[in-house]
């Protein structure tokens, strides 16, 4: 097939992002867009962030920006200096959109506003990625992920039961869902945009994110007016007294580590499931007790919890005799409901990414290394998702942008460079 | 009411549970016509999930089921039929988007796969998302939210350094999948709109959600660090941490980012002696030091509610939040102010809450108008008006059984 253009080949983009919205400018620049990260003198916060590539923290090392800036230029500019808000209403001119994530308020008071911006250049979009929104009793409450993750309700269902609730250690997991609907939120606004020619202001709420990523725990309580919590390892199937909920253990170990595992009857896919299962661990000489256990005779409703326990802890025997890698070739081999609890290792080893050819191997001259990075979350037969570039180092393209596209001598820029404006 | 972004973009929703819904439910909620489509031999598992109006199960009475299907047309189809092939045909005809969430192959077998599609339609936009993706070793492997989770590396990483992998209380990845296929699916209008060509797009739920641990997996990658569960622990600020408060199960996250910010804290907790003492100076003291000084920490929290501990801390610039539950987040006042929850009266559920999208628009705000539809609600409407099949014709589709209307 030919190569055809990418999706957002005509679009220029300015990101003056901090973590909280990187993602989105990342995502706009991998479909193919020309992203300009502009960053404060000095460079961006986030790059003192870790981990750090072989744990040297130095700002250009930090792994964290590594991460969410692919694809996107880098030029330093002071937007608080007049010199500065000058130069950024020229690459406004150049540009069609604009993402920032400030405190409401803040590029309103540089005179840098959505209003602002609309009268340099009237189709303009702009994308603010906050935490609450730019409006409301919260619009000027601080967060960082934790805090995301806590008012949008997805720490509460994590955890394990009796304990506190905890955010995903895979952070940062709010800043992620912010500058992803960040990126759709865009594309709305690119799509009318390109039918109207007319811009607007996209507003997103990083709580509003998290919230969406719930799945029922807000429908849970609207029609049951029960909250759900964390629990662990277990799912919970509520059952009226004598018996009480039943607890189902889902996460279960392994030789070496844990696997969640779906062992329950009474429906389709979970007998043929639990069938396969109990047929393997036979062909090994374990769990016969359980050789005969008709799972079409599941019944959660009236199960005992003893009885539950007792075949997990014959399930748990067999399981202990197995690999992580055991496990998950012989779920897909039979069809088994089970799958490993993945490590960073395990996903960078998995069979399946490789088969598809999903990494992506970025240069990385400065540091005189490749490096491994995921590759594309969604793919289309004319491969319009690429990493560009690995992400710019500080200024890296000050000359690019200043000297031959907005045309600044070297004298003007060694001035601007003293001035502390770039 | 003026015009909405996608109105005129005509969707058919092939989708299976929660990620290609989604994505249907976004463009319908920004004028899309989207039509579900659903047989009652083969429903959307969604309608058997709880929870239930009333706690009773039944096809119109699930809550998620709504929730991902709002604003759409529902219709029902039974696709091993032979005489449905001239319904496909007319909705593939009809349609800008197709979007395919089933396992490998179903649609293919149903002669829909996107070659065919395209012989019929040639600038159909058409996706199918995956938890594996359509090839590899791994294709078929049949699993739910919470084996993505694990496959994908967050139930390992969910959860305390002395305990064990999480489950956790939701299918994660699909609730990062539909965000990226919406971006390819509004950029292949785009490109469309330029080009005339329609376009394939293919997903695997796991690669997608892989794109949220990068920073982990370069760690792995160089350092060859293996990320471990550490709790509400950051690798930097402290204190960080979800803290206890007054009442059961009630809890507040704190997040110092620096020294002047631990400066405020201390002034809001009373200035303590212990906040003086030299060994919490620093954030790498605080950090050597943070068993310590969390269950400090929780002794001062205990005694206000959440909500009192968020405004003092937020008054004095420090990020902290409520823990929200379902509850809270129905009554949370940012999210009222948004209007980000509307209600909707779903004719088999009543009045209940919706999800708008985490992002307004200034010039083409969404409308959230109608609630999800009961299976084949819009037969009538789909066949007659869209599909242009006249009274007779439906009638005896609904006879012979191509038109599905009991289970």
């Amino acid at each position: 097939m030919a190569e055809q253009e990418s999706f957002l080949g005509d679009y220029r983009v300015l990101d003056l992002t901090d973590e909280k919205g990187h993602l989105c400018g990342k995502v706009l620049g991998d479909f193919g867009a020309d992203v300009i990260k502009i960053e404060r003198p000095g460079g961006d916060p986030a790059r003192n962030r870790g981990p750090f590539y072989k744990d040297v923290a130095d700002p250009e090392k930090s792994l964290l920006w590594f991460a969410f800036n692919t694809s996107k230029k880098g030029i330093t500019l002071d937007i608080e200096s007049h010199d500065g808000q000058e130069i950024f209403k020229r690459l406004v001119k150049t540009a069609d959109l604009v993402i920032e994530s400030f405190e409401p308020g803040y590029l309103d008071r540089l005179g840098l506003g959505y209003a602002d911006l609309e009268k340099i250049k009237p189709d303009i979009i702009l994308t603010s990625i906050t935490p609450f929104g730019q409006t409301g009793p919260h619009a000027h409450y601080k967060a960082t992920d934790i805090v995301g993750v806590a008012m949008g309700g997805l720490a509460r269902i994590l955890g394990d039961l009796g304990r506190a609730p905890v955010r995903m250690s895979c952070e940062p997991q709010a800043y992620c869902q912010a500058g992803i609907h960040g990126a759709v939120g865009s594309m709305v606004a690119i799509y009318h945009r390109a039918l109207t020619g007319e811009g607007q202001h996209v507003d997103v709420s990083m709580q509003e994110a998290v919230e969406l990523s719930l799945m029922n725990a807000v429908e849970v309580f609207d029609l049951m007016k029960v909250n759900l919590i964390g629990m662990g390892q277990f799912l919970i199937s509520p059952r009226p007294q004598p018996l009480g909920p039943l607890f189902l253990r889902f996460v279960l170990p392994c030789k070496d580590g844990h696997a969640v595992l779906y062992f329950v009857g009474g429906m389709k896919v979970g007998i043929h499931s639990s069938t396969e299962l109990i047929r393997w661990a036979n062909e090994e000489g374990m769990a016969l007790e359980l050789k005969d256990y008709d799972f079409n005779q599941w019944d959660g409703s009236t199960m005992l919890q003893e009885d539950y326990d007792g075949y997990i802890a014959l399930i748990r025997d067999f399981l202990m005799t197995k690999t992580k890698e055991d496990l998950l070739e012989e779920a897909v081999k039979r069809g088994i409901m089970m799958a490993p609890c993945a490590t960073m290792a395990d996903i960078m080893e998995n069979r399946q990414l490789e088969a598809r050819d999903f990494w992506e191997k970025v240069d990385h001259p400065e540091l005189g290394d490749v490096i491994t990075y995921p590759g594309a979350p969604v793919r289309s037969g004319d491969t319009p998702w690429k990493m560009q570039c690995r992400a710019p180092l500080i200024g890296e393209h000050n000359d690019e942008i200043y000297k031959n596209e907005l045309g600044f001598t070297n004298e003007e820029i060694s001035t601007m460079k003293s001035r502390n404006t770039i | 009411m003026m015009k909405q972004v996608f109105e005129g973009i005509k969707v058919v929703d092939f989708a299976w549970s929660a990620v290609g819904t989604q994505v249907g439910r976004e463009l319908a909620y920004h004028g899309a016509t989207v039509i579900r489509v659903e047989s009652h031999s083969r429903p959307c598992p969604l309608r058997s999930m709880a929870p239930f109006k009333d706690g009773i199960t039944g096809l119109d009475r699930a809550g998620v089921f709504a929730e991902f299907n709002a604003q759409k047309y529902g219709m029902t189809v039974d696709m091993t039929h032979p005489n449905s092939k001239e319904v496909a045909r007319r909705l593939v005809a009809w349609a800008d988007i197709i979007s395919d969430s089933m396992t490998p192959g179903t649609l293919a077998n149903f002669g829909l796969d996107y070659e065919s599609c395209r012989e019929i339609n040639p600038r159909i936009i058409y996706f199918s998302t995956t938890m594996q993706g359509q090839d590899g070793p791994h294709k078929d492997f049949q699993g739910f939210g919470h084996h993505a989770n694990a496959l994908f590396g967050v139930s390992q990483t969910t959860g305390w350094p002395d305990g064990e992998p999480n489950l956790c209380g939701t299918a994660y990845s699909d609730f990062i999948a539909p965000w990226y296929l919406l971006v390819a699916v509004i950029g292949a209008l785009l490109r469309r709109s330029k080009t005339g060509e329609g376009t394939y797009i293919e997903q695997s739920q796991l690669e997608a959600g892989l794109n949220f641990v990068v920073p982990h997996l370069l760690d792995y990658g160089v350092n060859n660090r293996i990320l471990e569960r550490m709790g509400n622990r950051d690798r930097e600020m402290a204190p960080h941490g979800i803290y206890p408060c007054e009442g059961a199960d009630r809890w507040v996250a704190i997040a110092v980012a620096d020294d002047a910010q631990w400066r405020s804290f201390c002034r809001v907790i009373g200035n303590p002696e212990w906040a003086g003492d030299p060994k919490f100076d620093t954030s790498s003291q605080r950090k050597a030091n943070e068993d310590v000084m969390d269950n400090l920490i929780c002794e001062w929290t205990r005694n206000y509610t959440q909500e009192q501990v968020m405004k003092m801390m937020q008054e004095a610039g420090v990020a902290a939040g409520v823990v929200e539950t379902g509850e809270d987040l129905l009554n949370d006042p940012q999210m009222k102010y948004r209007g980000h929850f509307p209600v909707l009266n779903h004719h088999g559920i009543g009045p209940h809450s919706y999800h708008a999208p985490a992002y307004k628009l200034s010039k083409t705000p969404c409308q959230i108008t109608r609630p999800a539809p009961c299976i084949g609600e819009h037969n009538e409407y789909v066949y007659n008006e869209i599909l242009g099949f006249s009274g007779d014709e439906i009638a005896d589709m609904i006879a012979e059984g191509v038109i599905t209307t009991e289970s």
